[in-house]
């Protein structure tokens, strides 16, 4: 188990550094020199070369990405270029608003999805199985923007039950009631897709596990069914849910992009769509890193719960 | 003795004799290809025939478009935002251009990107899952390190950070979508690939000398080809709302190209969205039409090569 950890850790390591050499790249694709932002047009030659030499953009690719790594390490993120702030203030309260959303949707979808898995499965091609997959490729199908827009234009619009957007109402009390009401829309939106992923992912590894072996043995020692689906089935589905759950939390950060935008949620999402807008490439490359990296650590977590759960399982 | 140890080739003609035996007697009775039972079965599916008819149609809509449209897509033909009229069946936009052309229009740029796109990264995923799987070793964990590298990324993220970077066009969306979208079929690929790999055939095509490659794409690569299709017709659902996401917020499909997300931009305002509903339902429900009916053909193909269906 120990030689296990260690392998899997050391592995990480050259992962690691290449997503920060591809974060580095990216954000170097763009055009322009960042010069122009800080210097006024009629600055002399000799001015850019010693803006150039104060940013070190006078240092070779190589040495430039080194210097950056070293901050990186040291936990700084540089500055936004939009708001002149180092990012990692600003970084808080947008990955709160995130994580907020994203909880209230992984909690919906999977409490809505795992029974109707099973149900789905136990009524393999019959009607509510047909009606359950039917829905679910809907929800799997339909954009966020357009699914967003759609509700915004029922329920606020047209009903004006919910609000259109943000995260709480301005000037408001700020209570929890008034936040719970700006979260459904957005929660309704997100979870259409990450429930109804689940539901297919649940429906075939429970398929999968009514025709094994240990199943018929249990029918055949004339176990009641119920007992038979909970201790014998659904049991043996968790592993299958658990690795849809590892991968869909990573996801957290990048997956409301959209959304957030339409929403007018002040979360990752919509900072980097501000940050594109204002060519923050700062923020772009600090946002992109820490996306990348709770992807790498939440894989790293999870493989290591799996091998201590499933002694199978190795490297 | 040496004559003996010569291996003698059974001759053409005994073979030739011996499988009309075969068929004489009836023992291969099974005259339906692989390919065939495939179709036969998926035309049983209703739903995937249906899918499978709306695709084509989008497809002849896309093709067509310019004897279809009734104006030209990119051009001022009446007023602005013009409710629904008998001379513009779906009204017009911000600019007087015609909806329903553009919504034609539109079928050519998601159908492009969404096709064009999964093909580029079903050529790069195919081709390194092969490798990865059946090499083995040093390249199998280089190329896995890879994909984990580019798996690391949320996938819509930094497609968007890096299409926003090198500048929105349709031609940057489908490379940025093809070159970023290989690593789950490379995975995939892969892991078929180790399976087969222990199957006699593959061993036999080993101890026989055939050359690595030679294996990997004459002997493997034609049987991972039915969960490569699968994956792919998938891939093209997902890579269509990626456009027409990216084209929503404004950093893909630029206008006046008109592109389905790129038309309901307009609509994150709420005047747009609350009075105006000619210019946001109809795109969006083009794309819905299309994304559902490219998963359930998906789908209907996975269950019919699954034999699903009888």
């Amino acid at each position: 188990m120990g030689k296990y950890i260690i392998k899997r850790i050391l592995i990480t390591i050259p992962v690691l550094l290449m997503v920060t050499v591809f974060c580095f790249i990216i954000v170097n694709l763009a055009p322009g020199d960042p010069t122009d932002l800080y210097i006024s047009e009629n600055a002399t030659e000799q001015q850019i070369a010693q803006m150039r030499a104060n940013l070190g953009l006078d240092q070779s690719f190589l040495v430039q990405y080194f210097k950056w790594l070293l901050n990186l390490v040291q936990g700084n993120l540089g500055f936004s270029f939009a708001s002149r702030l180092p990012i990692i203030e600003i970084l808080p309260s947008k990955i709160w608003a995130t994580v907020t959303l994203m909880t209230s949707t992984l909690l919906v979808s999977y409490l809505l999805a795992i029974p109707l898995g099973i149900i789905s499965a136990r009524k393999q091609n019959g009607f509510i199985d047909n009606m359950i997959t039917g829905i679910s490729f809907l929800g799997i199908s339909i954009p966020n923007f357009f699914f967003g827009l759609a509700l915004i234009y029922v329920f606020a619009l047209q009903l004006g039950v919910l609000p259109t957007g943000g995260m709480e109402t301005l000037g408001g009390d700020g209570g929890v009631l008034d936040r719970i009401q700006h979260l459904v829309l957005p929660t309704i939106v997100l979870s259409a897709f990450y429930s109804s992923n689940m539901i297919r992912y649940v429906r075939a590894s429970m398929i999968d596990i009514f025709s094994e072996n240990y199943m018929r043995t249990a029918t055949a020692k004339g176990l009641k069914e119920k007992l038979i689906l909970w201790s014998h089935g659904v049991r043996n589905a968790w592993v299958p849910i658990i690795t849809v759950i590892s991968t869909d939390i990573p996801k957290m950060l990048g997956g409301a992009i959209v959304t957030e935008q339409i929403f007018q949620w002040p979360g990752i999402g919509q900072w980097m769509i501000s940050a594109i807008n204002a060519r923050d490439y700062p923020v772009l490359m600090a946002i992109n890193l820490i996306a990348a990296l709770s992807v790498l650590v939440f894989n790293l977590i999870a493989d290591l719960l799996y091998a201590a759960v499933d002694p199978r399982i190795r490297y | 003795m040496e004559e003996q140890l010569k291996f003698n080739p059974v001759p053409r003609k005994k073979i030739i004799e011996m499988e009309q035996i075969s068929q004489t007697q009836g023992i291969s009775q099974n005259d339906d290809s692989y390919a065939k039972t495939i179709i036969k079965r998926f035309l049983k599916d209703k739903v995937a025939t249906l899918s499978l008819f709306i695709f084509v149609l989008l497809i002849l809509i896309a093709i067509f478009a310019p004897a279809l449209a009734p104006y030209n897509p990119n051009q001022t033909v009446g007023f602005f935002e013009e409710a629904p009229t008998n001379e513009f069946l779906l009204g017009t936009d911000e600019v007087g251009r015609d909806v329903l052309s553009r919504l034609i229009y539109g079928a050519r740029v998601s159908l492009t990107v969404g096709v064009l796109s999964v093909a580029i990264y079903a050529v790069i995923g195919t081709t390194l899952g092969l490798l990865s799987g059946f090499l083995g070793g040093f390249w199998d964990s280089a190329i896995m390190r890879l994909t984990e590298v580019f798996m690391a990324f949320p996938y819509f993220m930094v497609i968007l950070v890096i299409v926003s970077l090198i500048g929105p066009s349709i031609w940057t969306v489908t490379f940025v979508i093809g070159l970023l979208g290989w690593p789950v079929l490379c995975r995939l690929v892969r892991g078929e690939v180790m399976k087969l790999k222990k199957a006699d055939y593959v061993q036999a095509a080993i101890s026989s000398g055939y050359h690595t490659f030679q294996i990997a794409f004459k002997h493997i690569f034609p049987n991972v080809l039915t969960l490569i299709l699968v994956n792919m017709t998938f891939g093209i659902a997902t890579s269509i709302i990626t456009e027409a996401s990216l084209s929503f917020l404004g950093v893909g499909v630029q206008p006046p190209t008109a592109s389905w997300g790129n038309m309901m931009s307009n609509a994150q305002s709420l005047t747009v969205l609350a009075n105006q509903y000619w210019r946001w339902l109809p795109a969006g429900l083009m794309v819905l039409i299309s994304v559902l009916s490219v998963n359930f053909l998906g789908d209907g193909l996975r269950r019919a090569i699954d034999g699903e269906v009888k």
